[in-house]
């Protein structure tokens, strides 16, 4: 009876082995949507706890330029209020009423934003004392509090105060360190992944300088932070905190990576358009300079946008290089200090304070939609100008 | 004068130069050609030699006394080293227009000087990794001069908070002897949290890789694979945000619930959200590896009539194996200098435990905050930064090293 079975879709053994072999590639599917479980989940997460904070909760007053206000701007207000609207609303009435003298006695109507945690009790993310909580659900009702797209989020600086803090300053320091990392890192890489693919001889510099760079693309970015406090900052005297010695510091990590990508663009290119070009008499700069470097262009330019992307979403070695100060208004210069994107959300995540979580969260969405378009910029370049040979 | 100045006024100068040696190379090039005489380059590259006999001693000089300056050798006035670099620019220029005659082969000259400015520009990254080994070692030696290397690495107790008050100049304040640098609960940190990132990735990235590249149709693999990429894509401080305000949460509840307590900066929620951040390294690389174990392998197995996952279980891992060890390896070195998310969500303090659900603190955190803040260079307090850098330097790079020899080795077996 056994010997009959053997083989046969009945033998237990065999029943046993299909049934392995289904629970073994449950086991990989079951993997796979863990993993696709972890990034919705992740990305819920963070868009919900963040889109609150493109809106902000505005309230109409009657600001009061009397003598009062002119040494305390919040007597621009009327009393009840005060613990409502921002402290920022009304900080810079005295030095309007000391640049125009005319303003004093009059009064104009405006809108403006609301005190931090007026905004978090009407985004739900935090509870009024009972008293305060009707009084603005009156005002809500009256007309008088409004919600509007938050604009300051993008135009204005770091604030202490939540309800006016905004990314536009570490917009502008990650955009100058990103410069910075360009400028530098662009032309040296693309010149060593020439010289390594198109005229380094083989001999053992070669291979130390291709060794030395596959090595370098894995040494923890930590490690350059501490590389560019000990050299640019310590020994060169760049400014600490600039945008300078950030930027010089990213360079030196994308560096491998705009290497390695370009070489890859470089050898993409086939042979017979090099040997064409030589035939007729082209030196090898020639060569490289009308003929391969025209062709790879676009696989080089994808690699330096892979490369930026990751640079702009780094914060450890710029945290290392001190530029985690508060920064609330925009640099002027590299050699200004500056804070990044990256670092802007990390000051923030460490802030107590309940209304800044969603700030957090928020700059995490920009700087997230900044790198997605990056990269997907990368894949359509790459779809839209490779060449198949 | 600045320095920027210096070099703004230098660029002002030679750019025009630099036109004019260039057009009047090309000239006389030209010229001689006109006259009927057979020159043996073209005459733009005449043009460029008189530019390279221009530009390059002038910047030579120019760079030669910025580093002689920087390196504190003697410190040449900005002034006299500006005038100089333009006499030599000057000089140069006429030597060049002078040498330009039917033999001299300026496209062979050029050549060299453009292979001779891409080897310098290849030797940067040489020089990177020097300066890396240099600058950590040379403060790190300063480190090991006033704590010995012995309670360094053996020392179970990490408190570096006193030298802070004796940098401050009110060392006198505590008695001595009060700060420790024994670095075993910052290591044990950092390696209790490699080990959860570990057993949270290789799981998933190595059945996910499987899935991808023996189980899944042309289409699932091409929906699939992008999406796992974009883990790879994601800032470590969002990873440290989530970390921090989500995931944690989660564990003290869950803790709770099993009446089990867990500190709010336990080590658990940064060990697993690294493994998140590490799965598609051990995906993306264990599934390059699979694909590439030639195709007979697969189809022997399936003549001796296995199933398809015996095959892979008993003869596409075991041929893959060096492969996935590299993968994990990497993946262990990227865990091990991982900042972000431990800074955020670790704790800080150093806490030598076995127990995922209590605060330790790692490495990386103390590099961080002992070099945040005012820096004063000459206390151990943040000179410790670079001995433990050292550390992760070194052990970072022979895993890299490591990794790359077993790849090596498994792409020869199966080229």
């Amino acid at each position: 009876m056994q010997r009959r079975l053997t083989g046969s879709a009945e033998d237990p053994r065999i029943k046993a082995r299909y049934r392995s072999e289904k629970r073994f590639k449950s086991y990989t599917v079951t993997a796979l949507f863990v993993a696709f479980a972890i990034i919705i989940a992740f990305f819920t997460d963070i868009i919900s706890q963040g889109y609150t904070a493109f809106w902000k909760t505005e309230i109409k007053v009657t600001l009061d330029y009397n003598e009062r206000a002119a040494r305390i701007g919040q007597f621009a207000l009327a009393e009840d209020l005060r613990d409502i609207v921002s402290r920022g609303a009304t900080r810079s009435i005295p030095l309007e009423i000391r640049n125009n003298p005319e303003l004093a006695g009059t009064t104009r109507e405006a809108w403006v934003p609301t005190y931090s945690r007026v905004d978090q009790y009407f985004k739900g993310n935090e509870e009024l004392p009972p008293e305060m909580a009707a009084q603005v659900e009156s005002l809500k009702e009256a007309g008088i509090i409004r919600t509007t797209f938050n604009w300051a989020f993008f135009t204005s600086g770091d604030s202490k105060l939540p309800e006016l803090a905004g990314i536009f300053s570490a917009m502008v320091g990650s955009i100058l360190v990103l410069f910075v990392t360009l400028i530098v890192a662009f032309p040296i890489g693309v010149m060593s992944a020439i010289y390594l693919e198109e005229f380094a001889p083989d001999n053992k510099l070669t291979q130390i300088i291709e060794v030395n760079i596959n090595n370098l693309a894995a040494v923890p970015s930590i490690i350059f932070g501490l590389l560019g406090l000990a050299v640019f900052i310590n020994t060169f005297g760049v400014p600490r905190s600039s945008a300078l010695v950030g930027g010089l510091t990213l360079a030196l990590m994308t560096l491998p990576i705009i290497i390695i990508s370009t070489r890859a663009a470089l050898r993409a290119v086939p042979d017979p358009i090099r040997l064409g070009a030589f035939a007729m008499g082209c030196s090898r700069w020639q060569v490289v300079r009308d003929h391969v470097l025209p062709l790879s262009l676009p696989g080089i330019l994808t690699g330096t946008i892979i490369g930026l992307a990751q640079a702009m979403g780094e914060t450890a070695p710029l945290i290392i290089v001190g530029m985690i100060a508060y920064i609330p208004e925009a640099p002027g210069s590299i050699f200004e200090s500056a804070t990044v994107l990256p670092a802007q959300i990390f000051t923030w995540a460490s802030e107590p304070r309940k209304a800044f979580v969603e700030k957090t969260a928020a700059g995490i969405i920009v700087l997230l939609a900044v790198l997605l378009t990056l990269n997907a910029l990368a894949v359509f370049m790459r779809r839209k100008f490779e060449r198949r040979w | 004068m600045g320095i920027g100045t210096t070099t703004l006024l230098l660029i002002a100068v030679l750019t025009p130069l630099g036109f004019l040696a260039y057009r009047l190379g090309r000239g006389k090039a030209l010229t001689a050609m006109a006259a009927g005489i057979s020159m043996h380059s073209r005459p733009q590259q005449y043009g460029w030699y008189s530019v390279v006999w221009m530009g390059l001693p002038a910047l030579g000089v120019a760079i030669a006394a910025a580093l002689l300056s920087v390196f504190g050798v003697i410190a040449p006035a900005r002034e006299l080293v500006l005038i100089v670099s333009i006499a030599v620019a000057a000089l140069g220029l006429a030597h060049g227009l002078r040498a330009i005659r039917p033999e001299v082969r300026a496209r062979n000259a050029l050549d060299r000087v453009i292979r001779l400015l891409l080897l310098s520009a290849a030797l940067i990254s040489i020089i990177t990794t020097i300066s890396i080994v240099l600058s950590i070692l040379f403060e790190a030696m300063r480190f090991f001069r006033e704590v010995s290397v012995w309670e360094f690495v053996t020392g179970t107790v990490w408190s570096p908070g006193d030298t802070f008050l004796e940098a401050a100049g009110r060392g006198d304040e505590v008695g001595e002897g009060t700060s420790f640098f024994g670095s075993v609960p910052l290591f044990a940190g950092t390696f209790m949290v490699t080990a959860i990132a570990m057993a949270t990735a290789l799981p998933i990235g190595l059945l996910s890789a499987i899935f991808m590249s023996e189980y899944a149709t042309h289409r699932q693999r091409g929906f699939a694979k992008p999406i796992l990429e974009i883990l790879a894509g994601i800032p470590t401080v969002v990873y440290g945000f989530f970390a921090a305000i989500t995931v944690t949460p989660i564990i003290v509840d869950i803790a709770a619930f099993f009446g089990l307590d867990a500190s709010y900066s336990n080590i658990l929620s940064p060990g697993i959200v690294m493994g998140i951040m590490i799965i598609p390294f051990i995906s993306s690389l264990s599934d390059d590896v699979i694909n590439s174990i030639p195709q007979t392998l697969r189809e022997g197995a399936y003549a001796l009539g296995t199933t398809k996952s015996e095959t892979i279980r008993q003869v596409i891992l075991p041929a893959a194996l060096p492969g996935v060890i590299s993968a994990f390896l990497l993946g262990v070195s990227r865990a091990l200098g991982e900042t972000m998310i431990v800074v955020m969500a670790a704790g800080v303090r150093p806490n030598l435990t076995w127990n995922p659900l209590e605060d330790m603190t790692t490495v990386t955190v103390s590099i961080v905050y002992s070099l945040t803040g005012d820096l004063a260079f000459d206390s151990p307090q943040t000179l410790s930064a670079f001995a433990l850098g050292l550390v992760l330097f070194t052990v970072t790079l022979l895993l890299n090293l490591v990794s790359t020899y077993l790849v090596r080795r498994f792409k020869q077996r199966y080229d």
